[in-house]
């Protein structure tokens, strides 16, 4: 289930000119206020006509200005989430969430999908089917939202920036639900975003998105590794690790996980043994070191060689390390390079401080697989 | 007509003549079939001009506000020249047995015609105010724009729509200078409450019965608006706008 799509528009100074394909899975929309990122999601759901442009979803064409087919909103199938929760204020909760059912009956058959009883349950909201909207919190208003999209069960599921609107306490609650969407829900996602953390813990796919372009494409893991991620986010720069936890440590209050790079303590993470998670290390949390290190307070430090090097910008250079069978990222001045000599095949040391990582950034993991950074 | 004896019943209670009873009770007639029969067509229009953009749309815009602006007898005199028994609509309808002239039916017709404007300023308002993001999200859920309209802009503009219907039957109430042109000032068909008074000025003695129906008409009046005020407030608590 994929979607393709290569649209152009022009509204006085903002051009867009994109085309990508999203495949199956979550695809994050990355980029910048005003890069273009909520007018794609728009154009995808037909709530806005490209000048020139198609749109093709599973197969089916859903626009192509070309030929003249322009399917109606209505009839797109597609999903969305928008980031204030525009439920229907004249209707409770659960005539919200019933909007969108009555459609679905025609084509039920077609998209399998969750019922009722598993979408109230796993977005939580079964309390507050009698209420009105304006009754409600912002992350209760975007769980309804989220589930009022999933039952009317979409082919695809747009969600732009569904968490802006919320605090960091309701954004920790709603992200576990996007990932079991993500997981399990069965429809492919395109999840707009300008927040590196969401994005790293979210995706597979990765577009990035600069003043109406496309400025790159592909894995998330790859995209971030590289520090792809346009000139503002380059900083932002770090590997995606999938994990399993080994271990917990009482007594010193850490988390001890396992992967293709070797073993890694964190802060304690409320997940039990066994359970895969995601980390997202920035690269400026990675230090190099040549030699063993020795009295350094740092607790996770792996061994590895020098990959390759990459030139970033204001004289900065990604520094791509294989360790073990995974690969992990530092960012380190131009001088600092330099003066330890690196270059490929070098044996060297990453060191990471395991308070670096944000409980925030540590997400529900896939199986582990080979990732090419 | 059953609605006469009954308002005749009351009209002695509080002192009012029979014909007195009568004028009331037509203008109450008159004024709430205008207002019924103009609430699609106000409905359609003022639908048209908040949101489709299309060639003659100022045009549409300038039509509906002329009864505002034109002397109502100015209004009353084209109704009659086009709708009267030898006017091209006029004589068109006499034909399928429609008589508007001299009829309690042309008194309605006059009274929809100057109420026009005033209810379809209000109902375009509120179709204006209504957000259109939520109607884009109702749109994705599979909407049709005809139910998007009907489950979500009509509910989401009924505040503004009955107020709209409001202030037509009010105008509808108190329409005189149209009415007397178009269908004249005939008692038990065409002399409704405002021909009434102006009847009773202009008699020796009419004083006290003009003095009564006007009493009467400002209670109406007050009703209307109170009871428009009241269904706004509770409609607009519902909808989560307060």
């Amino acid at each position: 289930m994929s979607l393709t799509l290569d649209l152009a528009l022009a509204r006085g100074a903002f051009r867009l000119d994109v085309a990508f394909t999203a495949p199956p899975g979550l695809t994050a929309l990355f980029g910048p206020s005003g890069s273009g990122k909520t007018t794609v999601i728009a154009l995808v759901a037909g709530l806005v006509r490209p000048d020139r442009g198609r749109i093709v979803l599973d197969g089916e064409t859903l626009l192509d200005t070309r030929s003249r087919i322009d399917c109606p909103t209505h009839r797109r199938r597609i999903g969305v989430v928008f980031q204030e929760a525009r439920l229907l204020p004249h209707l409770s909760v659960r005539q919200n969430l019933d909007y969108g059912r009555r459609a679905s009956f025609r084509h039920r058959a077609e998209t399998p999908g969750l019922g009722f009883d598993d979408v109230i349950g796993l977005l939580g909201i079964g309390h507050l089917l009698a209420r009105r909207p304006a009754g409600l919190s912002g992350g209760e208003a975007q769980r309804v939202a989220i589930g009022r999209a999933l039952l009317a069960r979409p082919r695809l599921l747009l969600m732009d920036e569904p968490l802006a609107a919320l605090d960091a306490a309701r954004k920790a609650e709603i992200l576990p639900l996007i990932e079991h969407l993500r997981d399990g829900a069965g429809i492919p996602i395109l999840y707009v975003s300008h927040a590196v953390p969401e994005v790293a813990r979210l995706a597979d796919t990765l577009v990035v998105l600069e003043s109406g372009r496309v400025a790159a494409a592909g894995p998330a893991a790859t995209l971030l590794g590289r520090g792809e991620l346009g000139p503002e986010q380059a900083a932002q720069a770090g590997s995606l690790l999938d994990m399993t936890v080994t271990g917990h440590d009482a007594e010193s209050g850490l988390t001890h996980l396992s992967g293709a790079v070797g073993r890694l303590s964190v802060p304690r993470l409320d997940r039990g043994v066994g359970a895969l998670v995601r980390l997202l290390v920035p690269a400026r949390d990675v230090l190099v070191a040549t030699r063993a290190p020795v009295g350094l307070s740092a607790r996770n430090v792996l061994s590895g060689t020098v990959r390759d090097l990459g030139l970033l910008r204001e004289g900065a250079v990604l520094v791509t390390l294989a360790c073990g069978e995974g690969a992990i990222a530092a960012r380190l001045t131009q001088a600092s390079a330099r003066d330890l000599g690196l270059k490929p095949g070098l044996p060297v040391f990453a060191v990471v401080k395991s308070v670096a990582f944000d409980p925030q950034g540590i997400g529900a993991g896939r199986a582990p697989r080979a990732v090419e950074i | 007509m059953a609605e006469l004896s009954s308002a005749g019943l009351l009209g002695d209670s509080l002192g009012l003549t029979p014909d007195e009873c009568t004028a009331i009770a037509l203008s109450l007639r008159v004024a709430t079939v205008a207002t019924l029969a103009s609430l699609g067509p106000g409905l359609a229009v003022a639908w048209l001009l908040a949101r489709r953009r299309f060639p003659g749309r100022g045009l549409l815009d300038g039509l509906v506000h002329l009864p505002l602006i034109l002397p109502p007898v100015v209004t009353g005199y084209l109704l009659l020249l086009a709708f009267g028994r030898r006017g091209p609509i006029g004589a068109a309808l006499a034909e399928i047995g429609i008589v508007l002239s001299f009829r309690w039916t042309g008194a309605a017709l006059a009274c929809a015609v100057m109420g026009f404007p005033l209810m379809v300023r209000a109902m375009r308002l509120s179709l204006e105010a209504v957000d259109r993001r939520i109607e884009q999200a109702a749109a994705t859920l599979g909407a049709s724009p005809g139910r998007v309209f009907l489950t979500v802009t009509l509910p989401l503009a009924l505040p503004g729509v009955l107020a709209g219907a409001v202030l037509a039957f009010a105008k509808a109430m108190g329409e005189f200078g149209a009415t007397i042109t178009f269908v004249s000032n005939i008692p038990g068909e065409t002399q409704t409450l405002p021909s009434a008074i102006y009847s009773l000025t202009q008699v020796p003695g009419g004083e006290a019965g003009a003095l009564r129906l006007t009493l009467v008409s400002i209670a109406l009046s007050m009703t209307a608006l109170l009871a428009s005020e009241l269904l706004a407030r509770r409609l607009a608590r519902r909808l989560g706008v307060e």
